[in-house]
């Protein structure tokens, strides 16, 4: 894990479940698979604090544990889910574009508590809903448990592994932790319940509250005081598939791109749905894009999507396009130059760009110096000495696009740093907001006057809610600069872990 | 050999200069003796962010996420975390109801469990909830007393861990000997201030050298 990676970890787990999770969560991440024993040790924190750290951390699959065959339990962290914190957000959205309200609070609830059962995930959702629904009008558990039945039949959701069911022998003492297991067929089957009921929305007054407070507990303990029918099946969100729906949307919308340049020079007047078909299928196979390949001519030839090749594209397009932001158009001509011809010497990187040497060497050294060009030295003898050696400029897109993921996380940090000293910067005046804005709540509620309301708003002087303007306006820029960094590192990953994997 | 042919003191390279675009007798630019600043300036501004219904409305999720998430259960902040008691059940005040963060224990192992020690000598009575961890802390933050005023720092934590050892061991075996566990921990305890050996030290052959790695703060390639 690069120092940026661990620093970025370390703030996400602070920013989201305190101090004391981030101490752990960043000491396994530094130094890999720990006991329990070395992690109270080394972090210096009190016993019963890493156990309840590390039981959230495991809630959240963050962490993962290990029985060791010497019967000690070891903890890791799995740091690039740590990482996945940070996309929440696109997660959250792209349900809701696909199954509505309805699917982004599934998957918003299952994000927050890590892992939940069904008719847990189901009660809850309807709640939710039913509190922003008109009064008198509240949601069946009938419609969010079909919703739920669809996110799993799409694998937007995947059972978490099970305990196992193994009668052990009374004598033998259970295993210090158990070993989960799942099967392959069963991680997307919904139990069958029979989830009957609507939302209940939450009254205001105390007295209700008891009451309610005693039905919560209810609730936890299974409506009444039995485990609910699908106890010890818990759901997780299927970050993967996310990742491909991700991965998907990339594509067809740099071929829909690609599609409006090509659909502009196609002669027009073609009626026939499949000749058009063809074309653009043609059309797309002898595009230097590469994103879609013919392999033989049966049954009218096999096309098929080179994801990889897709992948590559893409992350290059994300290359160019920060070099050229970065360094000016010029560079990006050479940069593609470079990516087209692959290896070039200083004279030919000159005569090819059109541009003047002394300006050509100088762009050259600035990506260089930035590792976005490298040098590629071929001996002309032996011996290997410079005077007879080549020296080839080249762009190694695996070790740039590496480069720049450094990077984002770099950037991601400091985002994430410079937000949290502005907020620091003014809590006071933050707090007082606050505060005022309660008073005014309250108020308002008991049917104040409005001079009454007014004086309690001066409360906050010009220059104060000037002040909040500004901090609002920077947190909200810094905020959507991480939501986009993160686009960003979506693609390099994608690239770099498809240039890794295995076929 | 080729270089002394141009005089004294002239700097002259192994190869050919003009390989790399300079040339002969040109000003080289200048050597670079300190790493670049930390805030460089931008002759290109970046390009402007992204704005649209998108955007708006997952920049609202991130912002509402980071609320929610700082009034759940599983935010653990270090002021309320009162001295590790476990609030697994809802203590807090009637006038904002948290959810209940039930952990499903079969699913953890078993060291995550707090132990429960229902028989206590001399037990008052106390909260339903604090009792049993409490209990075990009240004889852990004496021996933390004890041993603060007269060793360092470091030793309270491989002591505080050791006898945290002795106690899984003990819960592993699924012992009910809790109160002889007493008596025999302020032994260990008298035991272990007399010498300066960390008596945990060789316990497991497997965790020598792993403190060691306390000078890793720094880069890791």
């Amino acid at each position: 894990m690069t120092q940026a990676e661990i620093k970025l970890c370390s703030l996400l787990l602070q920013e989201h479940f305190g101090e004391i999770v981030e101490k752990i969560g960043t000491y396994l991440i530094r130094t890999g698979t720990q006991p329990l024993r070395m992690i109270i040790s080394d972090t210096g924190l009190l016993l019963d604090q890493v156990k309840k750290a590390l039981c959230v951390l495991i809630q959240h699959n963050l962490v993962t544990y290990q029985l060791q065959k010497r019967g000690f339990v070891e903890y890791e962290a799995q740091c690039k889910r740590v990482l996945r914190i940070l996309r929440y957000p696109r997660y959250i959205y792209t349900a809701k574009t696909l199954y509505n309200d309805t699917g982004e609070l599934i998957v918003e609830e299952l994000l927050l508590n890590g892992k939940m059962t069904m008719s847990a995930v189901v009660r809850k959702v309807a709640d939710r809903l039913t509190e922003t629904m008109e009064d008198g009008k509240t949601m069946d558990y009938a419609d969010v448990s079909n919703t739920f039945v669809r996110l799993a039949d799409t694998h937007f959701v995947q059972r978490c592994p099970l305990v196992p069911e193994t009668p052990e022998s009374p004598d033998a003492p259970p295993p210090p932790a158990p070993t989960l297991v799942i099967n392959e067929k069963d991680m997307y089957v919904v139990p069958r319940l029979n989830l009957v009921g609507k939302g209940k929305r939450r009254r205001s007054c105390d007295e209700e509250e008891n009451g309610e407070h005693k039905a919560k507990k209810q609730k936890q303990d299974g409506e009444s005081s039995e485990p609910p029918p699908d106890d010890g099946i818990y759901w997780q969100v299927n970050i993967d598939r996310f990742h491909q729906h991700f991965r998907d949307q990339g594509i067809v919308s740099a071929v829909a791109n690609r599609m409006d340049q090509i659909f502009r020079s196609l002669p027009a007047g073609y009626n026939i749905v499949k000749q058009v078909l063809d074309q653009y299928l043609t059309l797309l196979a002898d595009d230097p894009l590469e994103f879609v390949g013919k392999s033989g001519d049966s049954g009218g030839g096999m096309y098929t999507v080179n994801l990889h090749k897709a992948l590559a594209s893409l992350a290059t397009a994300t290359l160019e396009s920060i070099v050229e932001e970065r360094f000016g158009s010029r560079c990006a001509r050479i940069f593609r130059l470079l990516l087209r011809k692959k290896h070039l010497e200083q004279k030919q990187v000159e005569d090819f760009a059109m541009i003047p040497a002394k300006e050509a060497k100088d762009m050259l050294y600035k990506m260089l110096s930035e590792n976005f060009v490298s040098l590629q030295e071929i001996p002309k003898t032996p011996d290997h000495a410079p005077s007879r050696t080549f020296y080839l400029y080249t762009v190694n897109v695996l070790s740039s696009a590496r480069m720049l993921l450094h990077r984002c996380y770099k950037s991601v940090a400091n985002l994430m740093e410079r937000r949290q000293y502005e907020t620091k910067e003014n809590k006071r005046l933050l707090e007082k907001s606050q505060r005022v804005e309660a008073i005014l709540a309250s108020m308002q509620a008991t049917g104040a006057e409005d001079a009454q309301l007014q004086e309690i708003e001066e409360m906050i002087t010009a220059p104060e809610r000037q002040q909040l303007e500004t901090l609002k306006r920077n947190v909200n820029k810094i905020d959507a600069s991480e939501n986009q960094v993160d686009e960003t590192i979506f693609v390099l990953e994608s690239f770099i872990e498809s240039t890794v994997k295995k076929p | 050999m080729a270089g002394s042919g141009r005089g004294r003191g002239r700097a002259a390279f192994t190869f050919d200069i003009e390989a790399i675009g300079f040339t002969k007798g040109a000003a080289l630019p200048d050597v670079v003796c300190k790493p670049p600043p930390p805030f460089p300036s931008t002759d290109n501004k970046p390009v402007p962010l992204k704005t649209g219904e998108d955007e708006d409305y997952m920049l609202a999720l991130k912002q509402d996420l980071r609320g929610t998430m700082k009034k759940m259960p599983y935010f653990l902040a270090v002021e309320e975390d009162r001295e590790g008691l476990f609030d697994y059940s809802c203590k807090s005040s009637l006038i904002r109801i948290k959810a209940i963060f039930c952990t499903d224990w079969r699913r953890l192992p078993r060291e995550m469990k707090p132990k429960k020690k229902t028989k206590k000598a001399g037990a008052k009575p106390k909260k339903a909830k604090s009792s049993e961890p409490k209990s075990n802390l009240d004889v852990l933050k004496k021996i933390e007393e004890i041993a603060l005023s007269q060793e360092l720092e470091k030793k309270d934590d491989e002591e505080e861990k050791s006898e945290d050892e002795k106690d899984k061991t003990k819960d592993k075996e699924g012992e009910d000997d809790e109160e002889a566990e007493e008596p025999e921990e302020y032994d260990e305890e008298e035991h272990e201030e007399e010498n300066d050996y960390i008596s945990s030290y060789f316990e497991d052959g497997d965790d020598f050298g792993a403190g060691s790695d306390d000078n890793m703060d720094e880069a890791t390639y």
